[in-house]
């Protein structure tokens, strides 16, 4: 399998990215990078879903609720003087390990649509828990004074240094994540989502791999869940609400499941296309339906497989 | 004589009412190939799957190098050196060949908790999931989809990839399966030569082939045994050839 269109792929989409600034300095739209912020803040949520559904095969429909996490790590740090954006991406990590760590080891019981069901049901646990929290605003959700430090400097305030921060860490993510899973321990999460019998019959127990790889992308979640509470500046249960883990599943699909690339790109279209049909009409979501649809029935593999029916994208043999 | 290597005792297996593994007991000796054989229905592939642990049974013991391995796992039972093949094929479709062999070297060298190095640059995993190949003759379509295979090619595949889990008991259910002619001559010449290493349980339909390299045979009729020994008195065998090896072939002795 050649994985290098991917790879070039992924870099043609960070520096594209990269350029946003200087192109929304040069028009005259500051507003550019901001929306531009967020959609890197998903891109980076949706990789972390594409880990396990993607590669491990594991429908999550609770995902968002460690976005949400993460974004409440902020808001309970910042409460308790932990203010630097790194140390709140730690506590958010370590909150949201655990939670997978629990909730995992009794979702990965179930397979299929139980599954899908039973991530829900925790990320709906989260979602109330949250909103009954009325030192942290309740259902309302609670206003950041500040955005998060960055090793002792408030530089984050800067909306073009915050981007690049974003992109920093998408970037990272992405290396950590495209390396993880071309080593040994990618390939049985691989091996598990084609056929989990034949990975047992050659001496695999799944479980502990499909749980570590989900404790993985709960924690990478998180490091998007912080990141989304800087850019919004606002922390609120609705980030964990179960529609927001089905637009994390929408992201994958419409990029295409599996290839991180294409994890990438379906949050970048679909965050760009969420602010530009907005802007023109209050039902843009009837809009954005059609064109899933569309591309579920000509282009299962998202926009990533039409890249590669075109002669452009990765291809497998 | 030596203890055997395999040793099953009065396995029961039902589905229901339906007794599939009924009061079975086997014993494999070490270096024999034995071929299991009885017509269809008769609870070959669920004898195997409890064997190799994918199915637990009721009742009874299967007892492997001395030690009862009934309560183990797939998994716990191929570390320990006890490999199958699956009838119907089952491997990792998108993958490529040799990642499907390389797959199972990874699984007894080393942890798989490993993040970080890409697993295409581990030479000494590719260099024994190669070695595999060469054996069942496919190291030229080492890097082929495992999905474009031949029916044919994906059934030695199915060797490799068993065979690459250093197994000291192989246990083949229905190798030969929907091959025909030099596919199936391929096989045969392959289990040969690995029954001269390895000791093996072969389920097998082709009786030529069960014939050709079976050591020892069992006739396996509604989930029980009904007759077990060389291939000759197999054949032999009265209450066999009424049961298994057709009635139609009534009066003509062709042993």
């Amino acid at each position: 399998m050649n994985l290098r269109p991917r790879l070039i792929a992924a870099l043609a989409i960070f520096v594209g990215m990269a350029l946003v600034p200087p192109v929304a300095a040069a028009l005259g739209d500051p507003f550019l990078t901001v929306i531009a912020s967020r959609m890197l803040v998903f891109a980076i949520a949706a990789l972390s879903l594409d880990l396990i559904l993607g590669y491990g095969a594991m429908v999550s429909f609770g995902h968002a609720a460690y976005v949400g996490v993460g974004a409440y790590a902020v808001a309970i740090g910042a409460r308790f003087g932990v203010t630097d954006l790194l140390a709140q991406m730690a506590l958010g990590a370590l909150m949201s390990a655990a939670f997978a760590l629990v909730t995992g080891a009794i979702s990965l019981r179930t397979r299929g649509v139980y599954f899908i069901m039973i991530t829900l049901a925790f990320a709906q646990m989260a979602f109330f828990f949250f909103v009954s929290q009325s030192s942290l605003g309740g259902d309302d959700g609670v206003a950041l004074t500040a955005r998060s430090t960055l090793l002792s400097t408030d530089v984050l305030e800067s909306d073009i240094a915050f981007f690049y921060t974003i992109l920093a860490v998408l970037v990272l993510c992405y290396g950590g994540l495209y390396r993880l899973t071309n080593a040994r321990f990618g390939r049985v999460l691989t091996g598990t989502r084609e056929n989990p019998l034949r990975m047992q019959a050659i001496g695999y127990r799944p479980f502990p791999y499909q749980l570590t790889a989900y404790v993985i992308a709960a924690c990478i979640a998180s490091v998007a869940g912080v990141l989304l509470a800087n850019q919004t500046e606002y922390v609120s249960p609705a980030y964990m609400a179960w529609s927001r883990s089905g637009e994390l599943i929408v992201m994958l699909v419409l990029g295409g499941i599996g290839t991180l690339t294409g994890a990438m790109a379906g949050a970048l279209i679909t965050v760009g296309l969420e602010h530009t049909f907005a802007a023109w009409s209050e039902h843009w979501r009837l809009g954005f339906g059609l064109l899933l649809v569309l591309v579920v029935l000509f282009s299962p593999d998202g926009i990533t497989g039409l890249l590669k029916r075109l002669g452009v994208g990765p291809r497998h043999d | 004589m030596t203890e055997p290597l395999l040793q099953v005792r009065a396995l029961r297996k039902s589905f229901g009412a339906l007794a599939v593994t009924d009061d079975v007991s086997l014993s494999v000796t070490e270096g024999e190939l034995h071929a299991i054989i009885g017509p269809n229905g008769a609870g070959k592939t669920t004898l195997i799957s409890q064997l190799s642990g994918q199915l637990a049974p009721d009742s009874g013991t299967i007892l492997y190098d001395g030690a009862p391995i009934t309560r183990l796992d797939m998994a716990a039972r191929v570390r320990r050196g006890l490999a199958r093949s699956f009838q119907i094929t089952a491997l990792l479709p998108g993958m490529s060949v040799l990642e499907n062999v390389s797959l199972a070297v990874q699984a007894r060298s080393g942890s798989s908790y490993r993040f970080w190095r890409p697993v295409a640059d581990d030479a000494a995993l590719s260099q024994e999931a190669m070695q595999a190949l060469d054996e069942v003759g496919l190291a030229d379509r080492a890097h082929r989809p495992a999905r474009a295979l031949s029916h044919g090619e994906q059934r030695q595949l199915e060797l490799a990839v068993a065979l690459a889990t250093k197994p000291r008991l192989l246990l083949l259910d229905e190798p030969l399966a929907g091959t025909g002619g030099q596919e199936a001559e391929v096989l045969i010449s392959l289990m040969r030569r690995l029954k001269d290493r390895l000791t093996i349980v072969l389920i097998e339909h082709d009786m030529g082939a069960v014939f050709a390299l079976a050591d020892r045979v069992s006739v396996l009729v509604y989930g029980q045994i009904a007759a077990s020994g060389t291939p000759g008195d197999i054949r032999a065998d009265p209450k066999v050839r009424a049961a298994y090896l057709g009635e139609e072939e009534e009066g003509t002795p062709d042993a």
